[in-house]
This record gives structure tokens, C-alpha cells and sequence, in this order.
């Protein structure tokens, strides 16, 4: 069995590398610039992020502001016109597409839209990543049973995705990505158009991610009021450009740009309570 | 009547080979030509726009023209590779050109109906091009691609029909030599009745397969 599943009491994160996670962030990003052609503005104009090892990080910001083209190229689905991008310390920025390919185990994503393959079971999904990187049979075929074990949805092996409630196909999502035991993942929009149930599971999972596995999570998303309470730090953007950044709660109970106050003047309701994954209260929320 | 039986029956069969000899070789070559359409479209996972431009000008020019006149166009291609312009391996070869760039082109559409979206979020887990088709490209779009087949198998029912008209066996020739040239009307309407129960049964059959397929 490896390392990966064990709580973070025992866990042994490090799997091939020499060095220490800690000695880089979990995800770095520096003066990342993107230009679409025929575009008048840039979608990222000099973006810097960093994500500390085993935190939650949420990039926050209203439509157009640059969140999945910043996702985008941290996943390096778009080339970046300038900046660079290391995951765990090795430079993501400039690898050719071969060996992107190889080193692509090493960060999770989960989409918005989930994007399971409709045609293989549950099992089979979360058993792709490993068949892609060449893994032995034998191996992945623990490994999705340690999977499917600790997401709770051992009884949906042999099922298909379009048999699966929206909160079990999330998990099968999330499960299929962290597959080849990833430092780092990705997940764009992963509370929108959700019920409330489904949405808490979601916030529940990435969670325990963090704190049983030790995954560093990047979050992308515009649902504040979903995340607040979950995420270590939060990157505000707008315009394609980061306003503010900071530990959660002091950029939620101190925002100090006009967008943050705008964002959580649009999410806060009279009965909203915002609480962090450790169970600490927030302060009051700053009136905008 | 009676007499009748044996050449329906032979008919029958030679139709039946010509199609599936066809289909196959249309499948093959078609499978091939419509997956570097797929892939090398703007919506591809690997767009090309010359590669697109070419393997779409062949595709199109192929399909420009009527396929009794292809027929008569490879008939020294036809002659040179089966050694006889006549009969049912004769045909096959102007069946199998005529259908290629038809059997591309449903291919193509049928693998651009799969999710760009998760052909990217394939990509993101490690998938090289060629993984991408094989894993998960093509098996999404079996269903899709059954359909398209059936589509096929259907057209190259009607085309081994006109074939037949030129000498290629089949029932066609049945229909024209007895139904149209000896005022055979009853050997006509059988040759009819059995294309269409032909049809219908592989329209059935292609539909079925489709839908107890499609996992969406």
C-alpha cells in the first residue's frame, strides 16, 4: 500500500523526491502574463500566487476576472506569454509537451463539469490516470480499491457515472484525480450549481484531502460564501490582476480592495455565519 | 415463380458479400480518414488547419462525383486489381472508393460529438494523442460510431444496387436484367421487398446496438 492514503499522523507525503516538500511552495506562481489574440486586454496581467504545502488556497474573483485562465495555465492547458510556474519546486513553465505528459501525475484537477468518462464504470475511471502512466495492473487495481474505499463509494465500482447521484459522481471526480497520488489539486468551481447537501459533501472531501493526505489545494472559484470558511488563503483577482492575497481571515475581515468588499457585500446574508475548517469563529465580517 | 428462387437466393448472398466486403474496407479506411479529421479540425485535440484543409478537399472531391460515373471512372483501376471490371469482387472496388470519404465523414461526426471538455480533462491526467483516441475518444463515441455504420451499410446497400445496374451482380442486376429488361415486374417488386427488409433489419439492429451502448 503507499503512502499517500495514510492520515496526516503517519503519513510519509514524499514518495520519490530527495528533497523536502517544504523547502518550495505547493504551487508558485510569478509574473504570470496571458494575452488572447484579438483580446483588447490581457486575461492575466503580471499574476503572482503561492500556495503553501498542505493548505487550501481559493483564487476569488467575479466573472471575467481571470480565475479559469489563470486555472488554465497553471494546468498548462493554455501556454503563458511570460511568468513562470513551479509545482513542488520543478518548473512546469517551459516543458515540452512529452514531458508535461510525464510529469502531469503530480497535479490532480477537478472540473467544473466533472468530465468522467461516460462510457467506463467507476472503477475503470479512477483506474484511467494510472492506465495512462503506464502503472501495473496489479498496483492500480489497489489503488482504486483504496480509493474507492476512502471516498465511501466502494458498492459503485461497476456502476456508470450516469447511475450516480451528483455528490457520488464529485467524489468519483475528485477520486479519479488523486490517482497517481498528486502533490497539488486543482479544482475549478467545485461548489457551484450544487444543492446544499451536495455542496457541504464537496467542502467535507476537499477537507479531509488537505488534512488526512496532505494535498495542497488550489480553488478556483466566485461562490465566497461556499469556501470562506474552508480555505488557509485567498487570492482576490480582477481584471486579471491580483488586488489582494492573504490568510483568509484577515482578507475576508479586513478586505482591504474595493472588489473583495463588493464580493462579500453580494455573498453575506443576515443569518451567514462564516466558520474556518478548524472550527474557528470568524470575526465579524467587515461591512462594505 | 419457383424458378426464380435459386437466382434471388444467389442474388441475395452476392449482395450481402459485396456489403459487408465493402463495409469493412470502408470502415477501415474510413475509421482512419475521419479520426485525422476529427483530431485535426479546429475543435480537435490536435488542430491542424492544413492537415483539416487537405484530408477535407479529398474527402469532399471524392464525394463530388455521382457514383455511376465513379464506377466507369476506376474501371481500370477495377481491372487492374481483380483482373475483370465484371461481377461481385468488380464492384467492391468502386464500393469501397465511393464509400470512404462518406464513411470519413460520418466518423468524424461522430467523433467530434464527444465532449471537447473531457478530451482536454484527458489530456490533464497524462494522455498522449494517440491515448486520448484509443482510451477515450473512440469509446465514447461508439454509439455514435454504430450509428454512423448503420448509415453507411444502408448507403452501400443503395450504391451495390447501382452497381448492379453496370454488371457488379447483386440484386440490383437481378432487378434490371429480369425485372426491367424480360418485363419481370414480380422479380422486380422481390428484389425491392428483400433490399427493404435488408434495410430496415439493419437500421434496427444499428439502432438497438447504439442505444443499449450509450452510457450518457
Amino acid at each position: 500500500m503507499r503512502s499517500s492514503l495514510r492520515t496526516t499522523e503517519g503519513r510519509s507525503i514524499p514518495r520519490n523526491d530527495s528533497i523536502s516538500l517544504s523547502a518550495f511552495p505547493a504551487i508558485y506562481v510569478h509574473g504570470l502574463t496571458k494575452r488572447f489574440a484579438g483580446a483588447p486586454a490581457a486575461a492575466l496581467n503580471g499574476v503572482d500566487l503561492e500556495v503553501e504545502t498542505g493548505t487550501i488556497h481559493g483564487v476569488l474573483g467575479l466573472s471575467g476576472a481571470g480565475k479559469s485562465t489563470l486555472l488554465r495555465c497553471i494546468a498548462r492547458l493554455e501556454k503563458p506569454d511570460a511568468g513562470e510556474i513551479r509545482i513542488a519546486g520543478s518548473d512546469w513553465t517551459s516543458l515540452s509537451d512529452s514531458e508535461l505528459r510525464r510529469v502531469r501525475g503530480k497535479m490532480g484537477i477537478v472540473f467544473q463539469q466533472l468530465h468522467l468518462v461516460a462510457s467506463r464504470t467507476v472503477a475503470s475511471n479512477i483506474a484511467l490516470p494510472l492506465e495512462l502512466h503506464g502503472t501495473p495492473r496489479a498496483e492500480t487495481a489497489s489503488r482504486v480499491a483504496e480509493l474507492l474505499d476512502w471516498f465511501g463509494i466502494a458498492d459503485k465500482a461497476m456502476q456508470y457515472p450516469a447511475q450516480l447521484s451528483g455528490g457520488q459522481r464529485q467524489r468519483v471526480a475528485v477520486a479519479r484525480a488523486l490517482a497517481t497520488e498528486p502533490r497539488v489539486l486543482l479544482a475549478d468551481e467545485p461548489t457551484s450549481a450544487l444543492d446544499p447537501e451536495t455542496r457541504a459533501s464537496v467542502l467535507a472531501t476537499l477537507n479531509r484531502i488537505r488534512d488526512q493526505l496532505g494535498v495542497s489545494v488550489l480553488i478556483i472559484t466566485h461562490d465566497l460564501r461556499s469556501i470562506a470558511g474552508l480555505c488557509d488563503s485567498v487570492t482576490i483577482l480582477d481584471a486579471g490582476q491580483v488586488v489582494e492575497t492573504g490568510p483568509a481571515l484577515q482578507v475576508l475581515n479586513h478586505p482591504s480592495s474595493e472588489v473583495t468588499r463588493r464580493m462579500l457585500a453580494y455573498t453575506q446574508s443576515p443569518s451567514m455565519e462564516l466558520k474556518d475548517s478548524r472550527h474557528r469563529h470568524f470575526e465579524e465580517i467587515a461591512q462594505p | 415463380m419457383t424458378n426464380i428462387v435459386p437466382a434471388l437466393l444467389a442474388a441475395t448472398l452476392e449482395t450481402l458479400i459485396m456489403v459487408a466486403v465493402s463495409v469493412f474496407f470502408c470502415a477501415v479506411f474510413g475509421l482512419t480518414l475521419g479520426a485525422w479529421l476529427a483530431i485535426s479540425s479546429p475543435q480537435g485535440i490536435a488542430p491542424s488547419p492544413a492537415v483539416h484543409h487537405l484530408l477535407a478537399a479529398f474527402a469532399n472531391v471524392s464525394r463530388s462525383i455521382p457514383f455511376l460515373v465513379l464506377i466507369v471512372l476506376l474501371l481500370p483501376f477495377t481491372r487492374l486489381l481483380v483482373g475483370t471490371a465484371i461481377g461481385t469482387a468488380a464492384a467492391i472496388i468502386p464500393l469501397v472508393v465511393g464509400g470512404t470519404p462518406y464513411a470519413a465523414r460520418l466518423v468524424e461526426a461522430a467523433l467530434l460529438d464527444v465532449d471537447p471538455g473531457l478530451m482536454q480533462a484527458v489530456v490533464t491526467l497524462g494522455a498522449s494523442p494517440a491515448q486520448a483516441i484509443w482510451k477515450v475518444y473512440v469509446p465514447e463515441a461508439i454509439p455514435g460510431l454504430i450509428r454512423a455504420f448503420t448509415v453507411l451499410t444502408i448507403t452501400i446497400i443503395n450504391f451495390s444496387a447501382m452497381a448492379g445496374a453496370v454488371g457488379g451482380g447483386g440484386l440490383g442486376d437481378l432487378a434490371i436484367r429480369y425485372g426491367y429488361q424480360r418485363f419481370r415486374l414480380d422479380v422486380l417488386v422481390l428484389c425491392c421487398v428483400i433490399l427493404i427488409v435488408l434495410v430496415q433489419a439493419i437500421q434496427f439492429g444499428g439502432t438497438s446496438l447504439a442505444r443499449r451502448l450509450d452510457r450518457r
